[in-house]
């Protein structure tokens, strides 16, 4: 009794050798999905992004319009500025690391119904991209603001020079979207090597 | 390659655990054939192996010698994406806990694998809310799986797996998180699809409910095939496997 003959079958003997492609918009709509469905967890991970660059343009925005800086002013804002980028990798890098792990059983499931590894590294990768360019935009625009504020009360008559503002909005986009991205990248990896099987063991 | 009379096949699978300073042997030498539209038990006390010789059979684990073949294709000579389309085409899969995707309502679930397959969002979502009807949840479609019982997430579970038209249904302990009635549905239902689609049904258990539906039995213990038991041969014994099956 081959049951494969039933008319009602719904069994298909479709043949075992076979390339799973899917297209770059189907990516990123179930990556833009996961981000919705996941609202309040995606803001979280997006403020620790936001906050970090805006310290960051805030720091640099200061430092590229302030007047009269004397030089040891000016090394202190360097100083200072580096130690933001460095508190914005920390920061990014555990908030991108925990949206990651803490999904492994979903990936792992995701690969049990066919989802190809390549599939899992372009998710994280395009939900780092988006994250990483709207939160520094918006942490731009509060650390750009906020120093402005600062500068117009403390030192009027200082010099907003656009080209300038674009030089720290082109900084803190860099920063942002590249720690993201790097922070997402060993995780994801990670993750979709892995076999299925640990994928699914694992209890975060 | 359809007409192959045997499904899945392994030829002395083997796997080792490490356990800190000592070596675990799970699998130590496995052989087993598997017809085409058979449902087969593969049982064992826990530890015993069968959870790994499932997922050497799912490609969710490649064994450590040994091979396994699905419709005659030796699974270790696949890449990662011809295994991914195997997993998505030809093998639908079954957890004890149920591992549902937990922001996705039922019908984005079981929606989910025929978008790796590459079908329409409209197709899709009219083969998944048929399939829901078939598994009779068809009016619970917009419910997380945190809004449905134990019993109703397996069977949008049972749903998802065959969401692409699967010739296997490997199922790993489904009912042992679940009531003794709720189980007993859940194993209906995969006898019901084995017998009205033809689908073959591998399940890993230790429920002894099992034994009355499937065709054969594999049993399992320390790595190893202990016997391999046909159903008729078991009538015989059932009054004696029916003791544990109430103190469980």
């Amino acid at each position: 009794m081959p049951p494969e003959t039933d008319a009602q079958s719904t069994v298909d003997d479709k043949p075992v050798h076979g390339k799973i492609f899917m297209p770059f918009s189907v990516v990123v709509t179930i990556a833009m999905n996961g981000l919705k469905i996941r609202f309040w967890r995606s803001i979280v991970t997006a403020s620790g992004i936001f906050l970090s660059i805006a310290f960051f343009s805030y720091v640099v925005t200061n430092l590229m319009l302030a007047p009269h800086l004397t030089s040891d002013e000016r090394h202190r804002q360097t100083f200072l500025a580096i130690i933001s980028v460095l508190v914005a990798g920390v920061g990014i890098t555990n908030s991108m690391l925990m949206s990651v792990t803490e999904r492994f059983r979903e990936i792992g499931t995701m690969k049990c119904l066919g989802a190809p590894d390549s599939f899992v590294v372009k998710l994280f990768f395009v939900e780092a991209a988006f994250m990483g360019l709207t939160s520094s935009a918006a942490g731009f625009i509060l650390g750009l603001l906020g120093s402005l504020l600062l500068l117009a009360i403390s030192s009027p008559g200082t010099d907003f020079s656009l080209p300038k503002i674009g030089l720290v909005l082109l900084w803190s986009l860099m920063v942002g979207v590249f720690i993201t991205f790097g922070a997402a990248y060993f995780p994801a990896q990670q993750a979709a090597k892995m076999p299925a099987a640990s994928a699914l063991r694992t209890d975060v | 390659m359809a007409n192959t009379e045997y499904i899945v096949r392994t030829k002395d699978v083997r796997k080792e655990f490490k356990m800190g300073q000592e070596t675990m042997k799970a699998l130590n030498g496995v052989s087993v054939d598997v017809k085409r539209g058979e449902y087969i038990s593969i049982m064992g006390p826990s530890g015993s192996g069968k959870s790994t010789l499932f997922n050497a059979i799912g490609g969710l684990d490649k064994p450590d010698s040994g091979s396994v073949f699905i419709n005659d294709v030796d699974m270790a000579q696949l890449d990662a994406n011809e295994l991914a389309f195997l997993r998505c085409h030809t093998i639908g899969y079954i957890f004890q806990t149920f591992n549902l995707i937990t922001v996705m309502t039922a019908l984005e679930n079981v929606r989910l694998p025929t978008i790796f397959a590459g079908m329409s969002a409209e197709e899709g979502e009219k083969r998944a809310m048929s399939l829901l009807d078939l598994v009779g949840l068809g009016h619970r479609y917009n419910h997380k799986p945190s809004e449905l019982s134990g019993g109703q997430q397996q069977r949008v579970a049972i749903a998802r797996s065959l969401a692409n038209k699967p010739s296997i249904i490997l199922a790993d302990e489904p009912t042992a998180n679940l009531d003794s009635r709720t189980g007993t549905e859940i194993i209906d239902l995969l006898r019901r699809l084995n017998k009205d689609q033809g689908v073959t049904v591998i399940s890993a258990t230790h429920d002894y409910k099992m034994l009355d539906v499937s065709d054969r039995i594999i049993w399992i213990r320390d790595g190893v095939v202990e016997k391999i038991e046909l159903r008729s041969d078991l009538k015989i014994q059932v009054g004696g496997m029916q003791v544990p099956a109430g103190s469980h």
